[in-house]
């Protein structure tokens, strides 16, 4: 599919980063001392907190990652938006208050009120800068997404300007401005996506979605394969050892495309293949617009099982009741082939039939099948339940508020706004697969595409709201590492003696080398789902982070030396597991089979061995400092 | 100046007893999204069970757990608020 930019898209989208720049340059006064730069001085009104909480929280990874996985994927993506919103409970139920009556700047100063302990500073900030920063790459992967459909840059030069236009907001004004500009976008996200839904709910489901939808056609193989007709003559065929499927490339006019040999008769797949001298999609450049979006309804029936073509206007209810009766064509990654047709790399988008009942039930991406499978599901519930409430940018929004009273209630309207946006996902994500607007390529394109099929200013609007998505978290994640780089490790641990002026300088230089270190990470992981990376961001925070917490608030013979072995183990065991398992190995280009082990999600394994660690070691250590005593 | 709050904290005597009430809240949470979880890992087939309009049970089980976060979330806020009055109240005219 061709993305071509469009004057209104590029001047809404504009205005919107206008805006929000204004924004950070109008705060920039109140960002002077430390208290204004790192905590917005504790005086940020709940209710905008709570919505700027909303806007930190709802992230490219919740906008444009769940909405993809839904389209491609079905109820698993909405997995996601379950466990995502339980982490609030969390969050409100455990770790609000007390965060907010122990700590001044930094989830590390909690940490250590009652110890004063280096290793609690230490380790505290190396794991608020190792998840920050591994919750920063799916932000800039989902930025550089963004940036091609609305300005027709490639993906990296989408990266490196988010990644400026972050480091300006940063640089300027911290916490002030990074809540406003959350506030806003967390506003305006949840506003335009009810928009939306209503849109896809006004529509309904038809089996002819649209004129640029991919509808594969079919071929007689023994006629085309034997003697050819309609001008179409066959060139290769390769088999694929994976699948078992052949695959035919046949030409005609002078373009080649790839078919599956599919019993007696060939079916139309897509193709993307790179050659040294570039990419081709079908057999052609990206602008002769040949590569069409995907996904739509086969089959349709009424509630007394007629068939049907479409159901017009559908309430949510009877929306998700059609689409359980309906039968969908999809093209998840798991149906790509990858082939090598002579020095050419040949990725092919294979449709996958799969009823609608299937769909509206956990198992298309997550099988709980085999024991390993179970482990991984449940590895990922855990951590996206405990991870939300020790991410270090939710963390620190507890002290851009007045009082505990101010913490918790900004939390419930955290909780509405979050909640309200999740279930909301879930038909932006339907609509977007049964309404044939996904892009093979990346599905995190799925929402500002389905937004795009109703009207483009709805487009240009709902990415302009998801690149200021972008743009929020990745500002509140890097004040998050730069108090962790400026507060946690150079004014405690290290005890350098500087101004408050000092401290807020050596605050933003931190913000900008972290900013360029997402800068690069982003265009590394370009291509993969942003919730997904985002999953792992969860699961090494609640293994590093929250085990601490948690046992320093309701366990009496905690020790310093306990917490900071804690987070040591729970951050470098969940890395350990992440880079080893079989989903890295994809990445890194390797057989996953050949995988260390095949663990998908740490959590099962590292938080665990992250609270054990912190109990026996507290216990050691406790006996230790009695006998001292003694 | 970093070693003192962003904000000054006010005395908050019931801050033990709102502790042990979110204790308690998170457990009775913790409890059902394990169900949910259960059902999705040991009975999968049971979340196709249609329960409602013809939806099934694991879309009405998903955003029943939304739902239900929030609702708990304004039951703790209101007994929260009515508490710390009562105790702050207390603690100024004893």
């Amino acid at each position: 599919m061709k993305y071509i930019a469009s004057p209104i898209a590029v001047a809404i989208f504009l205005s919107f980063v206008g805006c929000v720049l204004g924004l950070s340059f109008y705060y920039a006064r109140k960002a002077r001392s430390a208290a204004g730069y790192f905590a917005a001085g504790g005086t940020i009104h709940w209710f905008v907190n709570g919505v700027a909480f909303a806007g930190d929280y709802l992230s490219a990874a919740s906008f444009l990652g769940i909405c993809g996985m839904i389209a491609t994927m079905g109820y698993d993506g909405f997995l996601y938006s379950i466990g995502y919103l339980a982490g609030w409970i969390v969050a409100l139920f455990v770790v609000a208050e007390p965060m907010k009556r122990l700590g001044k700047y930094t989830f590390a100063d909690a940490l250590d009120f009652k110890f004063n302990s280096k290793g609690i500073q230490l380790m505290a900030a190396i794991s608020t800068l190792a998840v920050s920063v591994f919750y920063l790459i799916p932000q800039m992967v989902g930025a550089g997404s963004l940036v091609t459909p609305l300005l027709g840059f490639p993906q990296w030069a989408g990266v490196i300007m988010v990644g400026a236009i972050v480091i300006a907001i940063v640089a300027t004004a911290g916490m002030t401005s990074t809540t406003y500009v959350q506030f806003l976008k967390g506003g305006l996200l949840i506003v335009f996506s009810s928009v939306l839904v209503i849109a896809v709910l006004a529509r309904g489901l038809s089996t002819t979605p649209g004129s640029k939808t991919f509808f594969p056609k079919q071929l007689d193989a023994a006629t085309i394969m034997t003697t050819g007709a309609d001008g179409y003559s066959c060139v290769t065929q390769l088999d694929d050892q994976k699948s078992g499927k052949r695959f035919v490339k046949l030409a005609k006019d002078g373009i080649e495309g790839w078919w599956l040999l599919n019993g007696p008769s060939l079916e139309e797949v897509q193709s993307q293949t790179e050659t040294r001298s570039g990419t081709l999609y079908n057999g052609a450049p990206k602008e002769a617009d040949l590569f069409k979006s995907v996904g739509y309804v086969t089959r349709l029936r009424d509630e007394n099982g007629n068939e049907i073509t479409q159901t017009g206007r559908l309430g949510p209810l009877r929306y998700l009741a059609a689409l359980s009766r309906a039968e969908v064509v999809r093209y998840p990654k798991s149906a790509q082939v990858k082939l090598m047709d002579g020095d050419a790399r040949v990725t092919l988008f294979c449709p996958v039939v799969t009823r609608g009942a299937d769909l509206l039930v956990p198992g298309q991406k997550f099988k709980t099948k085999t024991p390993v499978e179970k482990m991984n599901f449940i590895s990922l519930m855990l951590a996206l339940f405990l991870g939300t409430a020790a991410l270090p940018h939710i963390l620190i929004r507890y002290y851009t508020v007045h009082s505990q009273r101010d913490a918790r209630k900004s939390t419930i309207v955290a909780i509405g706004g979050i909640g309200f946006f999740y279930v909301l996902t879930l038909f932006m994500g339907l609509g977007a697969m049964t309404l044939g607007v996904i892009d093979m390529t990346d599905d995190n394109m799925s929402a500002p595409l389905l937004a795009g099929s109703f009207s483009l200013v709805l487009f240009a609007i709902i990415s302009a709201i998801a690149f200021a998505t972008v743009l929020g978290t990745v500002s509140g994640l890097i004040v998050a590492a730069s108090g962790a780089v400026a507060h946690d490790l150079m004014d405690k641990f290290m005890s350098v003696t500087m101004t408050d002026i000092q401290k807020v300088k050596t605050g933003k230089i931190a913000a900008v080398v972290v900013g360029i270190l997402a800068i690069g990470l982003g265009i590394l992981f370009q291509g993969m789902n942003v919730t997904f990376l985002v999953g792992w961001a969860f699961s090494v925070a609640a293994s590093a982070n929250l085990p601490a917490i948690i046992m320093l608030l309701f366990w009496k013979k905690t020790t310093a030396t306990g917490i900071a072995w804690s987070i040591g183990v729970g951050m470098m065991s969940a890395l350990l597991i992440i880079l080893t398992s079989p989903d890295m190995y994809v990445q890194y280009t390797l057989n996953p089979a050949t995988a260390l082990h095949s663990l998908n999600q740490p959590g099962i394994v590292s938080i665990p061995l992250s609270f054990i660690t912190l109990v026996v070691v507290s216990l050691l250590t406790l006996k230790r400092k009695a006998e001292e005593k003694s | 100046m970093l070693h003192e709050p962003a904000a000054k904290q006010e005395k908050d005597p019931a801050s033990a007893w709102k502790a042990r009430l979110g204790i308690r809240l998170f457990w009775l949470y913790c409890a059902i999204y394990a169900g949910f979880v259960a059902l999705a890992v040991f009975a999968a087939e049971t979340l196709k069970t249609p329960v409602l309009a013809g939806v099934n049970l694991a879309i009405i089980f998903g955003v029943a757990l939304i739902l239900f976060a929030l609702i708990l979330g304004i039951i703790y806020n209101h007994v929260c608020t009515r508490k710390e009055d009562e105790m702050n109240h207390e603690d100024t005219h004893p």
